[in-house]
Parts: structure tokens; sequence; C-alpha cells
């Protein structure tokens, strides 16, 4: 099973509506213990990237990451903007040329897409950050293309292990971003980037992994 | 030649303030730019603004910026990236300074001609400096 050109679009546009859905759930995470506008930003973002595509012409899936992650950062004013920005640019630079991925080539771009996180934002796993939802989901995938599962059931693992990352932050302490303010009282509370790392999984999931 | 100077915030109107402060200091002798703001002028930080920034106050001699909080640094990551893809041999230091004090500091020893390095050791003892008294304590 492989995933296309065509699949990477019909996420992107999904994953646009799946953020303006989910705008007002992001923003009171982040209200809780941030400054109040990461689901604003994410609708705002990927708004933006659904005008940036809809005036391309045929290219390759690297090439239209790469358009997602230029767009993210001159559009989102937040830490988003700079993590979400380079994570796509990453997984843009990683499928370049491409126009079908393999499970191995989108473990490869999910490996891109999760390094380009830890490289600018230099957090690891249990700071309540969004690598609590995607290093899991890459540990995931990564054990699924090793059992030699197809494209579908990868995406699920993948998406299932964010899911189980992002409310494991519910507990943990920020000692990153804007949360890390708040101490002791971030505890207690999902982290919104670790949702929405969940989100973007849990879509690709849903639009490319079969019913 | 002198260093420049750039303050980037989450907030423009912080910045445009902060340069004020520092600029009193200085008669503009300084070349001081501001990255404040998303793109659209909300609150955030925007990568464009930071690298226009950084083209205005392009010195051989280096660059100093200051910065409000968090997600600031990694914007600046990005457009001092994208800047050292147009000018390799200029230096340019992000400081750990407060905003305000910093900028003060920074601008003033830039205003006498001190290098890149000296700036921003001076810069980042900015919170060294008393700001209260012994008798408040």
């Amino acid at each position: 099973m492989s995933m296309t050109t065509e699949d990477i679009l019909r996420w992107l546009q999904q994953l646009a509506r799946v953020l303006q859905e989910n705008r007002d759930y992001l923003t009171q995470l982040d209200a809780a213990i941030g400054d109040a506008d990461h689901g604003i930003n994410m609708d705002r973002g990927f708004k933006a990237v659904t005008e940036k595509l809809s005036t391309g012409t045929d290219t390759d899936i690297g090439t239209i990451l790469k358009t997602v992650g230029t767009t993210l950062v001159s559009t989102v004013g937040g830490a988003s903007g700079p993590l979400y920005g380079t994570a796509f640019l990453r997984a843009g630079m990683a499928t370049s040329g491409k126009q079908v991925l393999s499970e191995a080539d989108f473990v490869s771009m999910l490996g891109a897409f999760v390094e380009g996180i830890k490289a600018r934002g230099k957090a690891q796993l249990g700071e309540k950050t969004m690598l609590d939802a995607l290093l899991p989901a890459l540990d995931a995938a990564r054990r699924a293309e090793g059992e030699g599962l197809d494209l579908a059931q990868l995406l699920r693992q993948s998406s299932e292990a964010a899911k189980e990352g992002a409310q494991n932050t519910i507990p943990l302490l920020a000692t990153k971003g804007r949360a890390s303010y708040l101490g002791e009282r971030s505890v207690g509370h999902q982290d919104p980037g670790a949702t929405s790392g969940w989100l973007i999984l849990k879509t690709l999931a849903d639009t490319c992994g079969g019913a | 030649m002198a260093i420049g100077l750039v303050i980037v915030s989450h907030s423009a109107k912080l910045a445009e303030g902060v340069v004020e402060l520092a600029g009193q200091m200085v008669q503009g002798e300084v070349a001081i730019a501001t990255a404040g703001g998303a793109a659209d002028g909300s609150l955030g930080t925007s990568m464009e603004k930071v690298l226009d920034a950084l083209r205005q106050v392009d010195s051989a001699d280096g660059i100093l910026v200051l910065l409000d909080l968090g997600s600031a640094v990694m914007t600046t990551e990005m457009a001092v990236e994208a800047f050292n893809a147009e000018q390799p041999s200029h230096r340019i230091i992000i400081s750990p300074a407060p905003l305000v004090e910093g900028a003060v500091i920074a601008a003033v020893e830039a205003s006498i001609g001190n290098s890149l390095d000296e700036v921003a050791a001076a810069a980042a003892n900015a919170h060294m400096l008393p700001k209260l008294s012994d008798k408040h304590s």
C-alpha cells in the first residue's frame, strides 16, 4: 500500500477542517496553561495552507510539505509556527521529488517531521510538549513497519499512540513554553501542542488509513 | 562602525517602547531595529520581521538580538539561519538578557564602539544591576 500526492492533499484539506472544528477546544487547553492562542493559530495557519495549496499545480509531495512549512512559519505567530513549520519543512526535504510514499518512506518522513521539532524546540519526552504525542507515534510507526504491517494499520497504530501520548501529558509538569511559567499549576491539564499533534496524525489515519 | 541591535518582542508596542528607552541613552548613534508582533499585528513573533530587522542593522561588526519570551528564540533562530545564508561572515548573538535592561545596556556599550562579544557580555549581566536599593529588602 502507498500514499500518493492526492492522499497528502486530501489529508491537508481535512486537517484544515479538523483544526477549525477543534479551534475552541485547542484554545481552551491553551487558555488553561498558556496564552490561549493555540487553536486560533492552528486554524489560521491551516486556512492559509489550504489557500496556498489551492493555487498549486501538479507537484511532488516534498514541495507540498515544504509549502505547508513555509506557510505556517509566515502565518503563525506562536511557537507552533517555528515548530510545525520546521517539522513540515524537514518532512518535505525527506520526500523531495516523490509522488508516492511506501511504508518505509512514510516512516522516514515522520522521523524527519519529529526530528525537526526536536531540533527547533530543543525539548525531550516528558516535558509536556507536542513531542509527548509525536515521539510515541513515531515509535509505533517504526514498530509497525518493522512488523511488516501495511500503511493503513501503521497509520492507525501511530494515531492511537499519539492519542495516548497526549492524554499522558495531563499529570506532567511543564518546563517548556509559556506553560512553564505556571509551574505546578500546569499539572492536571492536557498539553495543547500534544493535542494538535495527535489531531494531525489522527486525520492522517482517518483520510489515508482506510475505513 | 558599531554593532547593530535588534529588538524582538511578541508585542509591537513593547518593541517600540524598548527602542525609545534605549535610544534615549545613545541619541541615535546606534542602529536599532524592531521586530515586534506577528505578521498581522497580533501578539506573536514573525520570522520575516526579524529577518528584515537583521538586514536593516546589518554590520560587519555583528548584531546582538534582545528578545522577550520563549518562542521569540525559535523565530529568531530561523531568521538567523536565513540571514546566515545571505551574510555568512556577519556574526549574530542572541542575548539571554532581560529585554529592557539588556537593550539599554547593549545600546550604551554599542555606542562607545565595543565589540559584539563585549556588548553581549555586558547585556548578559544586565540582571545583576540592582534595581532596588538595599533599603527595600
